[in-house]
């Protein structure tokens, strides 16, 4: 662990009780979602944990509890270190609260997060889905979501197909 | 399934001012089909009179699913998608691509090979800065950049097509190396280029730099400071022409980057013009470092010894037993990735570009994430283009120099 990040992530652990692991040069904490807003303001304010370097999730389904990780990557520009938070999230009706308020590009982050799994941000200002089209449903990163083909459209089923395509024409 | 639904005023209440509800103001629709919008991208501009007072950028027209579908392939096959996702820095994408997939494996790159991948990135910064150029170039009505531009462009796509045989979707660099070594003809023509374009650049500047005309349109335009790059995450050359030297070839060096002396140029104006001017001074370091890394390429095997990652050689397979069967595995079932998550960055033409990798243990990523430039910088235009006229949007999109394949994923 770099020595930079070695007195952060004890006084985190001190305060949050979150102990912190490396895997493959990466420290990350996993925190509960209650401590999210709390630990973050911290590390930003305290520890000049100044950018939003990427904010993404990951789906462990089938597993219900926890099924999806919320991943922050937290990087400080003047003392060039990059620390990474994991919020373990159930599946029924995951939420978090958003961090729009301390890092302005969560916005768009957490918009997709809510366009490709599904996780909800509470507080958040514009959660509109953002890459796919706006009436779409499901939320296509999620592992038990198909992979997806197009059905094949035959005359006497033309119609019944083009009711479920996302964009019916008439 | 719901009816097909049109977007309402309401759906972006909280995007637009009062006055556009009454109708005071004007929502304008720009793109997606617009020629000085780079591709797909969709702005709703809300406009007094010429003034732009709201602009709420609208992505996702080039959604592909990249993420999604590398999930269902081995990491060999996965790689070809990621030279769709920025199409303009497609060995850039192969890089953190490899990068990544080598940190979970611990596996170890060969000198040359990481010559060999600087240089390759660094001429792929060219060509995508050649066509930022040419183009942002073309939206201000400086018609003949373009043509130049694309005239040396077409002199690294060659060089491209000489290493790995394409053009512009490579896939040359491999998890643990190369492909193969470059042909013996890569020297000379890199000799070739690097004797002509530094003369180039020059051309280009004399035909803008001191240009009146392109100075008015982009001095004081699209002003962002460095304190709000932060607060956005913006990052790359926007970063650096408001003052701020974050580059992540000098900040966390990868592939030896730390071997090369270069400059971080940068800017305090934060304004258009600075970031033109940035990336034509990032153009010469680039040069730079390719004659380096030209110079000292050191000779060697171009890929890891590691049989378990790496395909043999075919002169192996014929005479080798073994070979045969790692040839088959690897081929059929792909490689075991440890289970466990990584996430590096690279510095990409446009900004920092990160992957976040996550491995089940198995031979198909359990997840892939490209944190990408364009998506990060995109959500800063508003910012940029507020209290300018509709004409300026134009040479502001030019100046994030968007790419939306990177953007939409």
């Amino acid at each position: 662990m770099e020595d930079l990040l070695k007195p952060i992530t004890e006084t985190i652990h001190q305060r949050f009780g979150v102990e912190a692991h490396e895997s493959h040069g990466l420290v990350s904490l996993t925190i509960h979602p209650e401590q999210l807003i709390s630990l973050v303001k911290t590390l930003r304010n305290e520890f000049k944990f100044d950018m939003l370097a990427a904010e993404t999730a990951v789906d462990y389904w089938p597993e219900q509890s926890p099924r999806f990780h919320m991943i922050y990557e937290l990087y400080s520009t003047p003392q060039n270190i990059g620390l990474e938070l994991r919020v373990p999230l159930d599946g029924n009706a995951p939420s978090l609260p958003t961090l729009e308020i301390l890092y302005a590009n969560a916005n768009w982050h957490e918009r997709e997060v809510w366009d490709m799994f599904g996780i909800k941000f509470e507080g958040h200002s514009d959660l509109r889905r953002i890459l796919m089209p706006f009436d779409w449903e499901g939320h296509p990163l999620r592992k038990d979501y198909p992979l997806g083909y197009e059905e094949l459209q035959f005359t006497f089923n033309f119609d019944q197909v083009m009711i479920h395509k996302p964009h019916p024409k008439s | 399934m719901p009816d097909y639904r049109e977007v309402t005023l309401e759906d972006l209440r909280n995007l637009v001012t009062d006055r556009a509800v009454t109708g005071e103001t004007m929502l304008l629709n720009m793109g997606p089909q617009h020629p000085s919008t780079h591709g797909v991208l969709r702005l709703l501009l809300e406009l007094d009179g010429e003034i732009v007072l709201n602009c709420i950028p609208d992505i996702g027209f080039l959604h592909t699913g990249v993420e999604k579908n590398m999930e269902a392939k081995t990491y060999q096959k996965a790689e070809v998608m990621t030279d769709r996702l920025d199409y303009l820095d497609p060995l850039g994408n192969n890089l953190a691509y490899c990068l990544a997939v080598e940190k979970l494996l611990d596996l170890d790159v060969p000198p040359r090979a990481q010559a060999i991948r600087v240089l390759l990135t660094e001429l792929t910064r060219l060509n995508s800065h050649l066509l930022w150029l040419g183009t942002s170039a073309l939206d201000l009505a400086a018609m003949s950049v373009f043509l130049y531009c694309m005239r040396e462009r077409e002199i690294i796509l060659d060089i491209f097509e000489l290493c790995s045989g394409a053009r512009m979707m490579t896939t040359y660099f491999r998890p643990g190396g190369l492909w193969r070594d470059v042909p013996v003809e890569f020297e000379q023509a890199v000799r070739n280029f690097l004797r002509i374009f530094p003369k180039r650049i020059d051309e280009y500047e004399s035909l803008l730099t001191k240009n009146l005309l392109f100075r008015d349109r982009t001095r004081n335009i699209g002003k962002i400071s460095a304190e709000d790059c932060i607060r956005y995450g913006v990052t790359g050359p926007i970063l650096r022409a408001s003052g701020m030297a974050y580059d992540v070839r000098k900040v966390r060096p990868y592939s030896g980057y730390e071997q090369y002396d270069f400059d971080i140029p940068t800017r305090t104006e934060g304004d258009v013009y600075a970031r033109y001017l940035v990336r034509m001074e990032e153009m010469r370091q680039s040069v730079r470092i390719i004659q380096q890394a030209l110079e000292k390429m050191p000779l060697g095997p171009v890929r890891s010894n590691d049989r378990k990652v790496v395909p043999p050689p075919r002169s192996e397979i014929g005479v080798s037993m073994e070979a045969l069967i790692h040839h088959f595995k690897l081929w059929t079932e792909g490689f075991p990735v440890s289970k466990g998550s990584t996430y590096i960055t690279i510095e990409s033409p446009r900004g920092e570009m990160g992957v976040y990798m996550e491995s089940d243990g198995g031979p198909k990523p359990l997840r892939v994430h490209y944190h990408t430039p364009t998506f990060v910088n995109l959500q800063a235009l508003p910012l940029m283009a507020r209290n300018h006229f509709v004409a300026d949007v134009v040479g502001i999109i030019g100046s994030i120099d968007v790419v939306l394949g990177d953007a939409d994923r």
